[in-house]
C-alpha cells in the first residue's frame, strides 16, 4: 500500500474527506468538526474505522473520541471517558443503559465512513 | 384524516413527567399541553436538600428540550390552571387561557400543610417544597446563626439536614412523642433521636410551636413551644405533612375524599371518564394517599397504560423506604406498628452504637414488616422478604444481628423465596433472575440486567443482585470468573507475573498470547498500560507512557495528562513536592491561570489545581510550567500523587525531627510510580500529626528516635487509619522499607485496590506483610529494591519528554481537520470572581442514519 488514504465520512450531505488514515492511531479515537458538527472517529485494531457523534448523552460534554476503544462479546465499542457507559460503534446504542438521564434513548449517531486514496483534504 | 385527540396534564411535577414519559414510550397518538405551576420544568423534588451541598439545578431537572420537541409537547411553565369545566371539556388557566382536552391528567401533586401557628406568616417563615422554597431558605440562612424545623417527619429532618449543613443551630420540633412517627416505633425512634442529637441537632417531641414573634426588623426573631420554651432564631421551616391538592376537581365537582383527595378507581380514572388524577393529588382504590414517588410513578403508568390501551392498574403499594436522613441510616417496611397477639417482636437494640432493629412476625413465621435505624444493611433483603409474604427460613434473629454470614449481610439471598422482588423498578422477582442464570444461560450481572431489565431503574438492588447472580452461578456449578474481564482470565498479580517473569512489552502480545483476543475494554488496557509502566524500566522499554501501543491503552486521563472535568475541560496540577514553594513559583503559576483565563483551587494534597484547560491549552500551559522547572504532578495517573508534610523542626517549636526535607526526598523518589491505584502519603515532624499521615497510604510519623511508618490507611469513601509498620526506623531502613512495601504491593495488588483493602485481604495481614518487607521471608526483598532502583534512575518528567516531542504533541489536537479550532461547547461563567463550566444544554442530538 503506497498511495495515502482519506477518510471520509457522510452526515448526509455527501462525503466529506476529514484525515489522514495515518492520523488515526489504532484503538484511540479523534473529534472532527464536520458542518459545525462534532464527529467521533475511532480504528480499532484490525483497521475498521467507525464515525459516531461526539456528544456523551450521559454528561453533555463533547468528549466520546476521548473514550477507550474495545470489545464487548465481539463487538466493537467506545466507552464514555466520562462516566463509563459502552457504545456499540455500528449501531450507536449503549448495552449498558438504555436511556439516558432524560428517559429518551440514549444513542450516538453512527455515520458511514469509507476510506479513499485520494489525497487528503487541506 | 381523523383529528389527534388532545391530552391535558395539569401539574408537571415528577409524578406529571414520568406521566410523559410512559405515555410517549408507549406510544399513544396525542397532542400534549401540560400546564405547569413553576416557573420550571420537573425536577427531582426527592433530592431538594442536595442544592444545599452543591448539585445545580440544571443536574435535578427532569425535562429536556429535545424530550419536548420529539413529541410535541406544548409545555406552558408559570402559568397554571385555575377552573376546569368539564361539560365544555376546557381548563382556564391563571393567564386567561383557555385550553380544551379530549382526555384530562390532574397531576398537582400537594401542598405543605402549615399548622395553625401564632404569626406563621412573619418574614423568615418557609415551606420546604420547591427550589424557590430552598432558594429563600437558603438567602436567609446567610444571615441567621439558628433554625427551627417545625416536623420531624420524613420532609422535616431532610430540612433540619439542609439548615445543619449551613452551619445553623438547628432545632426539630415535632408534635408526636418520637422522630419519623409514620415510618419507625418508638425504640427506632429514641436511637434516631440519639443520633440527631450526636450531630447538635436540638430535638423537641411530644410538644408543638405556638407562636413565631418578630424582632424590630418585622423578621423572625424567635420561636415560643408549648411547654414554654424559648428558640432565639433567624427562621422556621414548615414541614408538618403535606395535603393533596384538589381543589380543581374540588370546584368542578368531582368526587374528593373527606381527608382530601381526588376519588380515582384502579385505572387511577375520577368519576369523569375523560378525567384522570395520579400522584399525591389521588385517593387511590385502596383508600389512600400516596406521598411517596414510588406509588406515585405506578400511577403514573397505571394511567398511561388505560390512556394507549385500556391496561394498567394501580391497586396500591408496598409500604417501604429507605434513605439517609441527617447522616442517619433508617428504613422501614410492611406494617412496622402491628400488635396484638397476631403480631410477634424480634428486636436488637445496641444503645452504645445506636442501632436499632426491628422485626414483626406472625405466629406461622412470615414477616410482618419491620424498622431499621442506624444499620440498614438487611434492608435489601427483609424488603422483598416481607412483601413476599413467604414463612421465614432461617430464623428471624439472624436476620437481624450483624455478621450473620462472612459477607455481614444477614443470610444472603439464598434465603429469600422465589417470588421476593429483587428489582421493585422493573418488578423482577429472584425466580426470574435465578432463571435466566440456569435456564437463559447469563454468566454475569450484566447479562442478567440485560436479559431481566433488574438493576436498571434505580440501581440501589444492584449489590442484591450481584450476590444472587454469584450464589445461583456457583451453585449451579459454573465457576465464578475471577479474571480481569471478557478478555484475560487472569487477576491483575497474574498479568503481573506474566509481564515480568515473559518480558512480555505490548498489549497485542500479552491479549494475543495470554488473553482471548479481541480489543481489549476499559477494564484491562489501563490495567496492562499501568502494569507496563511499572515494569518498563525493568524490562529496558521507553517509560513515557504515551510511547508505542501504549498510547492507546490509556484512560483519558493518563492519554492527556490532566484530569477530565465534568464539561470536557482538563485540570492541571503541577508538582509542589511536600507542599514547599517559593514566592516565584507561586507568581508563576498565578500569571499562567490568570494568562488562560483558569480556576485556581488549592488542593487536599498541598498543590494548586487549575481548571478550565482545553485539550489544545494544554502543551501551551505546560511549556510556561516546564520553563518555569514545574513538572508533572501526576494528578490525573494512579500513581504517587503528593507526600504532604508538616513544616517540621526548620519552623515549628514542636518538631522533632526535619519533615520538610524527608516529604521532598520520598516526593521525589516515588514521583511518577504507577501502581494500582493511587498512592498518597505524607511525613509528620512530630506525634502531633499535623501532615494527617495515618490518613495515606504510607505516613511518616517523627519520634526522637527515628521515625515510624505506618502503612495502609486513606480517607475518601471508606477512611482508615495506616497501622504500624515498623517503629524509631533510621534514615536508611524508613526509606528501603517504604521502597519495597510499595513495589509488593505494585505486584501483588488487584485493579483499583488501595493498599488498605489489599493489606486487610492479605493472608496474615500486616504480620504477614511485615515478614515480607523486612523479615525478607518470601526471598523477593533483593527483586523488589532493583525494581525501585530502575524506577529512579530512569524516571524522567512526562510533560517535559512529551513537549520535546511533535509525535507525542500531535494529540492535543481539538480537531484532526481543525486543529486551531477550540471546541466551542466548552463554555464558562463567572461566579465568585473565577470561571466555572456554563450549565450544560444538550444540543439536539443527529439523526441516526442506518449503515
Amino acid at each position: 500500500m503506497t498511495a495515502p488514504l482519506t477518510v471520509e465520512v457522510d452526515l448526509g450531505s455527501g462525503w466529506t474527506p476529514v484525515c489522514r488514515y495515518d492520523d488515526l492511531v489504532p484503538g484511540r479515537g479523534a473529534a472532527a468538526l464536520v458542518d459545525g458538527r462534532q464527529v467521533a472517529l475511532f480504528r480499532d485494531r484490525a483497521g475498521t474505522v467507525y464515525a459516531v457523534g461526539n456528544l456523551d448523552p450521559f454528561s453533555g460534554a463533547h468528549v466520546i473520541s476521548r473514550g477507550l476503544l474495545g470489545t464487548r462479546e465481539g463487538v466493537p465499542v467506545v466507552v464514555s471517558p466520562m462516566h463509563k457507559q459502552a457504545f456499540d460503534l455500528r449501531s450507536g446504542h449503549c448495552p449498558d443503559e438504555p436511556e439516558g438521564p432524560d428517559g429518551t434513548p440514549a444513542r450516538l449517531p453512527v455515520w458511514p465512513v469509507r476510506l479513499t486514496p485520494a489525497p487528503s483534504a487541506p | 384524516m381523523a383529528r389527534t385527540p388532545h391530552l391535558l396534564l395539569v401539574g408537571h411535577g415528577m409524578v406529571g413527567q414520568h406521566f410523559l414519559q410512559t405515555l410517549t414510550r408507549r406510544g399513544g397518538a396525542h397532542r400534549i399541553t401540560v400546564l405547569a405551576e413553576e416557573p420550571r420544568p420537573a425536577y427531582d423534588r426527592v433530592h431538594l436538600t442536595s442544592l444545599f451541598s452543591g448539585t445545580t439545578e440544571r443536574e435535578l431537572s427532569l425535562w429536556e428540550e429535545e424530550f419536548g420537541r420529539q413529541h410535541g409537547i406544548d409545555l406552558r411553565l408559570g402559568d397554571p390552571a385555575t377552573a376546569i369545566d368539564r361539560e365544555a371539556r376546557t381548563v382556564t388557566t391563571r393567564s386567561g387561557a383557555v385550553a380544551g382536552y379530549d382526555t384530562l391528567v390532574l397531576a398537582t401533586g400537594s401542598r405543605p400543610f402549615v399548622p395553625p401557628v401564632e404569626g406563621r406568616d412573619t418574614p423568615g417563615c418557609f415551606v420546604y417544597r420547591t427550589v424557590e422554597d430552598v432558594m429563600a431558605v437558603r438567602a436567609r440562612a446567610r444571615h441567621a446563626t439558628a433554625g427551627v424545623v417545625v416536623g420531624g417527619g420524613l420532609l422535616g429532618l431532610e430540612a433540619a439536614g439542609a439548615l445543619h449543613a449551613m452551619g445553623l443551630a438547628t432545632h426539630v420540633v415535632e408534635f408526636a412523642p418520637r422522630l419519623m412517627a409514620a415510618q419507625v416505633d418508638d425504640g427506632g425512634g429514641s436511637a434516631l433521636r440519639r443520633r440527631v442529637e450526636q450531630l447538635g441537632v436540638v430535638v423537641h417531641t411530644g410538644v408543638a410551636a405556638r407562636g413565631v414573634e418578630a424582632g424590630e426588623d418585622g423578621t423572625v426573631h424567635r420561636v415560643t413551644l408549648t411547654d414554654g420554651t424559648v428558640i432565639d432564631c433567624g427562621l422556621v421551616v414548615f414541614s408538618a405533612g403535606v395535603r393533596p391538592r384538589d381543589d380543581l376537581a374540588r370546584a368542578c365537582g368531582l368526587p374528593v375524599g373527606e381527608r382530601g383527595g381526588v376519588v380515582v378507581d384502579k385505572g387511577c380514572r375520577t368519576a369523569d371518564p375523560a378525567v384522570y388524577a395520579i400522584g399525591e393529588c389521588a385517593l387511590t382504590s385502596d383508600g389512600k394517599v400516596h406521598g411517596l414517588v414510588a406509588p406515585g410513578y405506578s400511577m403514573a403508568e397505571a394511567a398511561a397504560g388505560r390512556i394507549t390501551e385500556e391496561s394498567g392498574e394501580f391497586t396500591g403499594s408496598y409500604p417501604a423506604a429507605s434513605l439517609k436522613l441527617l447522616g442517619v441510616d433508617v428504613a422501614g417496611f410492611g406494617d412496622a406498628h402491628a400488635t396484638g397477639d397476631d403480631a410477634l417482636e424480634v428486636t436488637y437494640a445496641d444503645s452504645r452504637a445506636d442501632v436499632y432493629k426491628k422485626l414483626l412476625l406472625t405466629p406461622d413465621g412470615r414477616l410482618l414488616g419491620g424498622v431499621l435505624v442506624g444499620d440498614t444493611s438487611a434492608y435489601d433483603v427483609l424488603r422483598p422478604l416481607a412483601a413476599a409474604g413467604a414463612p421465614l427460613t432461617s430464623p428471624p434473629e439472624a436476620l437481624l444481628f450483624p455478621g450473620g454470614d462472612a459477607s455481614g449481610a444477614p443470610s444472603g439471598p439464598a434465603g429469600l423465596p422465589d417470588e421476593a422482588l429483587i428489582c421493585s423498578c422493573h418488578h423482577v422477582t429472584k425466580a426470574t433472575i435465578c432463571a435466566a442464570v440456569s435456564e437463559q444461560g447469563c454468566t454475569d450481572v450484566r447479562a442478567v440486567k440485560r436479559c431481566t431489565h433488574a438493576g436498571t431503574g434505580c440501581g440501589s438492588c444492584t449489590g442484591l443482585l450481584t450476590k444472587l447472580v454469584e450464589s445461583t452461578l456457583s451453585r449451579s456449578g459454573v465457576a465464578v470468573a475471577t479474571g480481569l474481564c471478557e478478555h484475560f482470565p487472569q487477576t491483575r498479580p497474574e498479568l503481573y507475573e506474566i509481564v515480568r517473569t515473559h518480558g512480555v512489552t505490548t498489549f497485542s502480545r500479552l491479549i494475543d498470547e495470554h488473553g482471548n483476543g479481541g480489543d481489549g475494554c476499559e477494564v484491562c488496557k489501563p490495567t496492562v498500560a499501568s502494569i507496563l509502566a511499572s515494569l518498563n524500566p525493568r524490562l529496558g522499554n521507553s517509560v513515557h507512557i504515551l510511547d508505542g501501543e501504549q498510547a492507546a491503552l490509556q484512560d483519558t486521563n493518563d492519554h492527556f495528562l490532566a484530569n477530565l472535568q465534568r464539561n470536557g475541560s482538563y485540570s492541571v496540577v503541577p508538582r509542589i513536592p511536600a507542599g514547599e514553594i517559593t514566592p516565584e513559583g507561586l507568581i508563576t503559576i498565578g500569571e499562567i491561570a490568570r494568562d488562560f483565563g483558569l480556576y485556581t483551587k488549592i488542593t487536599g494534597g498541598q498543590r494548586i489545581d487549575m481548571f478550565g484547560a482545553t485539550v489544545d491549552q494544554l502543551p501551551h500551559i505546560w511549556r510556561r510550567l516546564v520553563d518555569a522547572g514545574f513538572e508533572s504532578g501526576h494528578a490525573y495517573g494512579k500513581a504517587l500523587r503528593t507526600v504532604k508534610s508538616c513544616v517540621g523542626t526548620d519552623w515549628c517549636r514542636f518538631g522533632v525531627q526535619d519533615s520538610v526535607a524527608l516529604a521532598i526526598e520520598l516526593e521525589l523518589r516515588y514521583r511518577g510510580l504507577r501502581s494500582p491505584h493511587k498512592i498518597k502519603a505524607a511525613v509528620s515532624g512530630c506525634a502531633r500529626e499535623c501532615a494527617e499521615a495515618r490518613g495515606k497510604d504510607f505516613g511518616v510519623i517523627a519520634t526522637s528516635a527515628g521515625w515510624n511508618l505506618y502503612v495502609g490507611g486513606n480517607g475518601g469513601m471508606t477512611p482508615r487509619h495506616a497501622d504500624l509498620l515498623i517503629a524509631d526506623a533510621d534514615h536508611d531502613t524508613l526509606v528501603r522499607t517504604i521502597d519495597r512495601f510499595l513495589m509488593f504491593y505494585i505486584g501483588t495488588a488487584d485493579r483499583l485496590e488501595r493498599t488498605a483493602p489489599w493489606i486487610e485481604r492479605m493472608e496474615g495481614g500486616l504480620d504477614h506483610l511485615r515478614s515480607v518487607i523486612v523479615d525478607d521471608a518470601l526471598g523477593i526483598c533483593a527483586d523488589l529494591d532493583a525494581l525501585m532502583a530502575r524506577h529512579v534512575d530512569t524516571y524522567e518528567d512526562e510533560w517535559r519528554a512529551t513537549l520535546e516531542d511533535p509525535e507525542r504533541l500531535r494529540r492535543f489536537a481539538s480537531f484532526v481537520n481543525a486543529p486551531g479550532t477550540p471546541d466551542p461547547t466548552v463554555r464558562f461563567v463567572t461566579e465568585r470572581g473565577q470561571i466555572r463550566p456554563a450549565p450544560v444544554l444538550l444540543p439536539v442530538p443527529e439523526p441516526a442514519v442506518a449503515r
